[in-house]
């Protein structure tokens, strides 16, 4: 029972603060400001990776 | 660090990253889509010297890095507003937007902090309940404590100092009973832990906190959207502005610099930074921004020309006659910071709430003391019972009852094209009773349509096209929608030159074509035009006669089912214009308005809400111009179209999208339900104090009891609030169908 406690409990109270450190982590980098954002530029066909394509117009004005 | 350069920069001040590397913020309010982000990213990517661009949609922002010495961050705005996006660069540090940032990453750590206590601490609590006795339980009542102190003392701050600055002004606000409840809660369960005791609070605060933050955080998050309207119409005003010097000399100065007596150069897509007279140069100027009108006014040595006109077709200079703070604009500016200082005397109906409950709360602990005290003599038991009350009644519930029903029915309405700025300002809407609609680009679509045309061949109309298409002038671009859209194919023209303010010329199929003003195609004046004939152009092919196309600025295709929706749910319906009598009439008579004014400067359109207010009425007011934003940031709640000059847009509480005005009641539904849930929200979270206080009273708030009426409370509110998502969609109906870039923006087309 004890040694339960004792493993357990630390190793609980570990991961925890684990979880909260990332969290914090993301937070300070910047993840979190622009929530919107990250949720349309799913949407968006380009991928970051690939080769600048040439500049092409989509017809509409804005 | 490899690290380091996948972080955004953390300050949108212009900084200097690496080497010859120079950073800046540009403001775009245009951007909501991915379309845009997509656009916008791609446009600046391109290029040359710009080496990062990235979109931030929730602040609406773009951070640049580029290379120094080849451009700079005006250059950059330049840009994208050739592109049809309205910018603003931000010079310097961006502090209002920097700091709701930190407030907001305050707030998420202090529920980061407080979510990790009140899991751990309840993992505890579980162990206790489920039987932990002697040396185990006071084991595990110590580690909880040595979680939840220091996690209160961090996560509490916002109420500690919310409620210190309330007591200070010798006020109570919902913080001082949470502050309360948190401190006693905490030191009780400290002193119980010492003592071996079984009761314990360690979860329930640690819960209470988590809960209070969620609300705390949802509220912030509606806050952050709204802006100051002043702010940004100071911002409006360009920075700079090119003088010219006697000598012919230009120099660039910052605009408030600029004094009476000297004379700037304004190129065309430039807004004009002072009031002023035209000295050389003619061009067309758009004043919508100013006046609310469409239609762009001809300007040529010796016309007057306001601050905040933008330049459309031809280079001119200008003398100054007033700057600054003597401008029509800066005035406006003074009429809306007076307004808004009305309107935050609004008290929000959470704190109506609080003004009751907190002394209730406070009340029934007392007595609950005093009761305890008198009747066992035990000042131990009293004190405990007393803490059990506060505790248990601590507005958990409360704090959410607002902030959750509010973020549910902005992600509503913003799925139906309609973003909320303003928590307030979605209460505020509730409330009115008499809507004032401006005319144009509100109740009327702000371009104008193509309406008719004199006879002509199809060689003609082919002729118009080509040449239309040449030019950035509204009412050409008017002609060129309306050509291609009655099936005309445009005619190859060459040697097309523009004269600013008169018209376009060119050749087309071997013969010299003229677009443009009546003069400007040799018609003669006619004096005989009444005011109700909307704005023309004529053409005139070489050889022939003059021909006449004539405009009209349309009513929005549900206008007048909006009107009589609006009236069905008794609602007064009022149109105020700054346009002619005879246009409002027939647009009044098209709506089906029967109160309506014309001929209402800025000042008079803000008497008119003051005056009806006087009245005990509470006025929604929908405009787009300028000119209307006194009266917005005036009315009790206020709309403007996602079309609307910025600053219009900002002093509204909403702003929606697409052409349809069945957004307004669309709105109106949303808040009104919203208002709806809210008191429902009030009376269960009351209702439930009057089942857990007797029990408290009594002395059987146990922690388990405690925690769980807590979170049933709560759980019950936010369930409550999601009701407002199901529903019927009757906000889809206005999904945005166009978008059009804000007024000010000069597309290309």
């Amino acid at each position: 029972m004890n040694v339960l406690l004792l493993l357990l409990i630390p190793a609980a109270l570990g991961l925890g603060a684990l979880g909260l450190a990332a969290f914090f982590w993301a937070l300070r980098s910047g993840q979190f400001d622009d929530v919107d954002g990250a949720a349309e530029r799913i949407l968006i066909e380009d991928d970051d990776d690939a080769p600048v394509p040439a500049p092409r117009r989509d017809g509409e004005t804005g | 660090m490899a690290t380091d350069r996948l972080t955004l920069p953390t300050s949108p001040a212009v900084a200097g990253a690496s080497a010859g590397e120079e950073r800046g913020t540009i403001i775009v309010p245009g951007i909501h889509c991915a379309g845009c982000i997509a656009r916008v990213e791609r446009i600046l990517g391109a290029t040359p010297g710009i080496t990062h661009a990235r979109v931030n949609l929730t602040d609406k922002r773009v951070s640049v890095a580029w290379r120094g010495g080849e451009l700079d961050l005006e250059a950059i705005a330049d840009i994208l507003r050739s592109a049809g996006y309205a910018a603003r660069p931000v010079a310097g540090p961006d502090a209002a937007h920097d700091a709701a940032r930190e407030e907001r990453r305050r707030l998420v750590r202090a529920l980061a902090v407080a979510g990790f206590a009140a899991g751990n601490v309840m993992l505890l609590s579980v162990s206790v309940w489920s039987g932990a006795e002697h040396a185990t339980r006071d084991l595990l009542h110590w580690i909880s404590a040595l979680i939840a102190l220091p996690a209160i003392v961090y996560a509490g701050r916002p109420f500690f100092s919310s409620a210190a600055s309330a007591l200070a002004s010798w006020r109570l606000n919902m913080d001082v009973p949470i502050s309360l409840a948190l401190i006693l809660a905490a030191a009780m369960s400290l002193h119980e832990t010492v003592i071996g005791s079984e009761r314990v609070y360690f979860d329930a605060a640690c819960m209470l906190a988590f809960f209070l933050l969620t609300g705390r955080v949802l509220d912030q998050m509606m806050r952050a959207r709204a802006r100051s309207a002043v702010g940004e119409l100071v911002a409006l005003q360009p920075a700079t502005a090119q003088v010219v010097d006697p000598g012919g000399a230009r120099r660039t100065v910052p605009a408030e610099d600029l004094r009476a007596g000297m004379t700037i150069f304004l190129a065309p897509g430039q807004r004009a930074p002072v009031d002023g007279r035209i000295t050389t140069g003619r061009s067309d100027l758009d004043q919508s921004l100013i006046t609310g009108e469409a239609e762009p006014r001809r300007g040529r040595p010796g016309s007057a020309i306001a601050a905040g006109t933008i330049n459309l077709t031809g280079p001119i200079e200008i003398e100054v006659t007033a700057a600054g703070a003597e401008t029509g604009l800066a005035e406006i500016a003074r009429l809306m910071e007076a307004a808004e200082n009305a309107r935050a005397r609004y008290l929000r109906i959470a704190d109506r709430a609080a003004r009751i409950y907190a002394p209730l709360v406070h009340i029934a602990a007392l007595l609950a003391f005093a009761g305890w005290l008198a009747a066992s003599g035990d000042w131990h038991l009293a004190l405990t019972t007393a803490i059990a009350v506060l505790i248990i009644t601590c507005p958990c519930a409360l704090g959410l009852a607002v902030p959750a029903v509010q973020v549910v029915a902005c992600g509503r309405l913003f799925a139906g094209g309609v973003m909320v700025k303003n928590g307030a300002g979605l209460e505020r809407l509730a409330e009115v009773d008499t809507v004032i609609f401006d005319k144009t680009g509100t109740l009327t679509r702000g371009a104008p349509e193509l309406a008719a045309t004199d006879e002509m061949a199809a060689g003609a109309l082919a002729a118009a096209l080509g040449l239309a298409r040449e030019s950035r002038h509204p009412l050409a671009r008017a002609l060129a929608a309306g050509l291609a859209g009655r099936g005309a194919l445009p005619a190859p023209v060459t040697h097309v030159r523009e004269e600013p303010g008169l018209g376009l010329e060119g050749m087309a199929g071997g013969r010299a074509v003229r677009l443009g003003s009546r003069a400007w195609c040799g018609e003669a004046d006619d004096r005989t035009q009444t005011d109700e004939a909307g704005p023309e152009i004529w053409l005139r092919i070489a050889g022939g006669p003059a021909r006449r196309f004539t405009f009209r600025d349309r009513l929005r295709a549900d206008a007048g089912e909006t009107v009589a929706a609006l009236a069905a749910r008794g609602l007064a319906v009022m149109l105020v214009s700054g346009d002619r009598e005879a246009t409002v009439r027939r647009i009044a008579a098209e709506a089906g308005i029967t109160d309506f004014r014309w001929g209402q400067t800025p000042q008079d359109k803000a008497q008119i809400v003051t005056a009806l207010h006087g009245a005990g009425h509470r006025v929604l007011m929908v405009g787009d111009g300028l000119n209307d934003a006194p009266a917005l940031a005036l009315a009790h709640a206020s709309m403007a179209p996602s079309s609307a000059a910025d600053i219009a847009g900002t002093a509204a509480d909403l702003v929606f999208l697409g052409g349809r005005l069945g957004a307004v009641t669309a709105a109106l539904d949303v808040a009104r339900r919203a208002r709806r849930l809210v008191r429902q929200n009030f009376a269960l979270a009351g209702g439930y104090n009057l089942l857990a206080v007797p029990i408290a009273v009594v002395g059987l708030a146990s922690p388990l009891v405690a925690a769980v009426a807590m979170s049933a409370s709560s759980i019950a509110v936010t369930a409550n609030a999601l009701r407002l998502r199901a529903g019927r969609p009757q906000a889809r109906a206005a999904r945005p169908v166009e978008a059009r870039p804000a007024a000010g923006a000069v597309a290309r087309p």
